[in-house]
């Protein structure tokens, strides 16, 4: 947006003001990129180097903030929780969705309304997504009960007051209500896949599973790409559903990184902790996006 | 990257498109043991996804006499509508006990203006992004679709500072405020991608007739991209009404909006736990999304594939 003032001899219109209207019509997205987003951020980052406490004090005291961040216990069950989590997910999210995408292909009937039953959690909140798990699995009342009362009574599940497995009783609820999308990605994917594609195969008499894994995924790449970026983003957000299904607990046992910056930033009055902990989730983010964003502009450039 | 994006949501959108129904003939009516096998497990999955919310709907069905005996899977044997009356209307958080109601019409309050004013933001810039481009336009859209990828939590602090200088920490207006910021990522990259769709010669010929940038966007583009807007507003009402993180950190109790109440709700350490009041609470509290979910079908799958960055 720099002004080159144009000769004035011809007489044309300074270049800042031509197509005026556009520029002033885009002022709220330039202030939102400028000031929110790049100013929001640069501002954390530096300010995870300060001291800040109950108030943002610009009293610089070098990496203090990552080193107290990296030896806190509740830090390190966070990025645990997450890691496994977001393997769990990662894993499951794309086997499970690729699965049932596949056999909603198969030309079956009822496929609309199959469909309809497994993206409809996606349109919960987190909130309501982790109060119905949280209710299913709660031992006195839920699955663990019912199993008992058939007169298995020794049977135990209750992963919401363990500390070992808690995290993989979020992630039943994160799964149940984020396989629905992923599936719907990956249908899309397949009905991509030129018909011929099948025909060829069928010809040459290679079985159906061959085809998929051999042809049919390799094909879908740009798909699994997409899907892998949605999902690990949605990792790293992860904080609405353990706020209402565990609160964290038992104990610090279902902490996560986002959870921890809300935490020290609105509830200890610790900044510089919040601070830090969001850069280092930035990091993590920028660590999955960076190589994504090389990746396919470099595709581009090739093409 | 903007462009790459566009590749991708163009083609999610197309694909969407095909998202119809199964090609090819009519399948022959046969029970072979491959179709007991799809069948089989297609069922299977479809109860797994189901049976959340037939728990919810079944447990706020009962008393809680009959909560605490029977088995959480069975029908009410006697029906009462009390839980819902009560988590809608007496309810406690804290010190207030006008029930979810209260946090129902703040959501309300949130959601209306949010999206009106998210919508008519990024759909004008969307159409200066790809009608009127200039000099620069494309560094700003590279450095919006990035921080649609950047975590919430590194911006909170940031925009509370905003807001507090703005005087509108912890009111309404300030949580709209942050849903138009957050909104228009995602929003600005669907207009805009649907706009450069619309065939430049219409947009050359209403430039000759003499309308300029306001004149095209309200007599040519708007009325050229209902179902866009549609599909807009399906993204928004459903992400604005199930946010937690900013209402709970943007917004005092008095306003806070439905999700944060009804977790308050149920999470409250206080008092006997009434779960069939906890599990109303939920499913009123779902009602809104999944009302539009049921009603816009198609035109939701065509949302999520190009919303689903939003996460």
């Amino acid at each position: 947006m720099t002004t080159i003032p144009a000769p004035a001899a011809t007489q044309r219109p300074i270049r800042l003001f031509r197509n005026k209207a556009a520029k002033i019509a885009a002022i709220p997205m330039i202030l939102t990129a400028l000031v929110v987003f790049m100013g929001g951020t640069i501002w954390t980052v530096v300010f995870s180097f300060t001291k800040s406490r109950l108030l943002p004090k610009a009293q610089f005291i070098g990496l203090d903030q990552y080193e107290r961040l990296w030896s806190s216990s509740k830090w390190g069950i966070a990025i645990e929780n997450m890691v496994i989590y977001g393997l769990c997910s990662l894993v499951f999210s794309l086997i499970i969705g690729f699965v049932l995408a596949a056999l909603l292909d198969q030309k079956i009937r009822f496929e609309n309304t199959f469909r309809t039953i497994m993206l409809y959690p996606f349109a919960l909140s987190f909130i309501v997504t982790g109060l119905v798990w949280q209710w299913i699995l709660n031992p006195d009342f839920g699955i663990q009960k019912v199993v008992r009362a058939t007169g298995w009574e020794s049977f135990s599940f209750d992963p919401l007051n363990n500390q070992e497995i808690v995290i993989y009783g979020i992630l039943i609820a994160g799964l149940w209500q984020g396989t629905g999308l992923i599936m719907c990605l990956m249908l899309a994917g397949l009905r991509g896949i030129d018909e011929d594609i099948w025909k060829a195969s069928r010809v040459d008499g290679i079985p159906a599973w061959k085809t998929y894994l051999f042809i049919v995924i390799p094909m879908m790449r740009p798909v699994f790409v997409t899907t892998l970026v949605i999902i690990a983003s949605g990792i790293v957000r992860l904080y609405d559903l353990v706020v209402a299904q565990t609160s964290g607990g038992p104990g610090i046992a279902s902490e996560v990184p986002a959870k921890y910056v809300y935490d020290a930033m609105f509830l200890s009055q610790n900044l510089g902790q919040g601070f830090a902990g969001s850069t280092m989730m930035l990091l993590a983010v920028l660590i999955v996006l960076i190589p994504w964003a090389y990746m396919e502009f470099g595709g581009r450039k090739r093409g | 990257m903007a462009d790459v994006i566009t590749r991708d949501t163009a083609a999610a959108a197309m694909t969407a498109g095909r998202m119809e129904g199964p090609r090819g003939a009519k399948p022959k009516r046969s029970i072979s043991p491959r179709n007991v096998f799809i069948y089989g497990t297609l069922l299977l999955v479809s109860i797994y996804y189901l049976l959340p919310l037939y728990v919810m709907i079944v447990t706020s069905l009962k008393g809680m006499p009959e909560i605490r005996l029977g088995n959480i899977f069975a029908p009410p044997v006697e029906i009462t509508f009390e839980p819902w009356v009560k988590a809608w209307a007496t309810a406690c958080t804290g010190l207030n006990c006008d029930g979810l109601s209260r946090g129902f019409w703040n959501s309300v309050q949130i959601t209306v203006p949010s999206v009106i004013l998210s919508i008519a933001i990024a759909s004008v810039n969307g159409y200066a992004l790809a009608n009127w481009r200039f000099k620069g336009a494309d560094v700003f859209f590279t450095i919006l679709i990035f921080g649609a990828f950047i975590p919430y939590q590194v911006m909170l602090y940031p925009i509370v500072i905003l807001l507090r200088e703005l005087g509108i920490y912890g009111t309404l207006w300030g949580l709209i405020l942050v849903h138009t910021i957050f909104g228009m990522p995602i929003l600005t990259l669907l207009f805009r991608n649907y706009f450069t769709t619309v065939p430049e010669e219409l947009f050359k010929a209403a430039r000759v007739d003499g309308a300029g940038f306001w004149g095209i966007y309200f007599k040519i583009m708007l009325p050229m991209s209902l179902p866009i807007f549609v599909v807009a507003m399906i993204i928004q009402i459903t992400g604005i009404w199930n946010d937690f993180l900013f209402g709970v950190v943007y917004t005092k109790p008095d306003v806070y909006p439905m999700t944060v109440q009804l977790n308050n709700i149920v999470n409250s350490v206080q008092g006997v736990k009434e779960y069939n009041v906890n599990m109303a609470a939920t499913i009123i509290t779902g009602l809104v999304p999944l009302f539009i979910y049921f009603v816009s079908g198609k035109l939701f799958v065509r949302g999520i594939a190009a919303g689903a960055v939003k996460g």
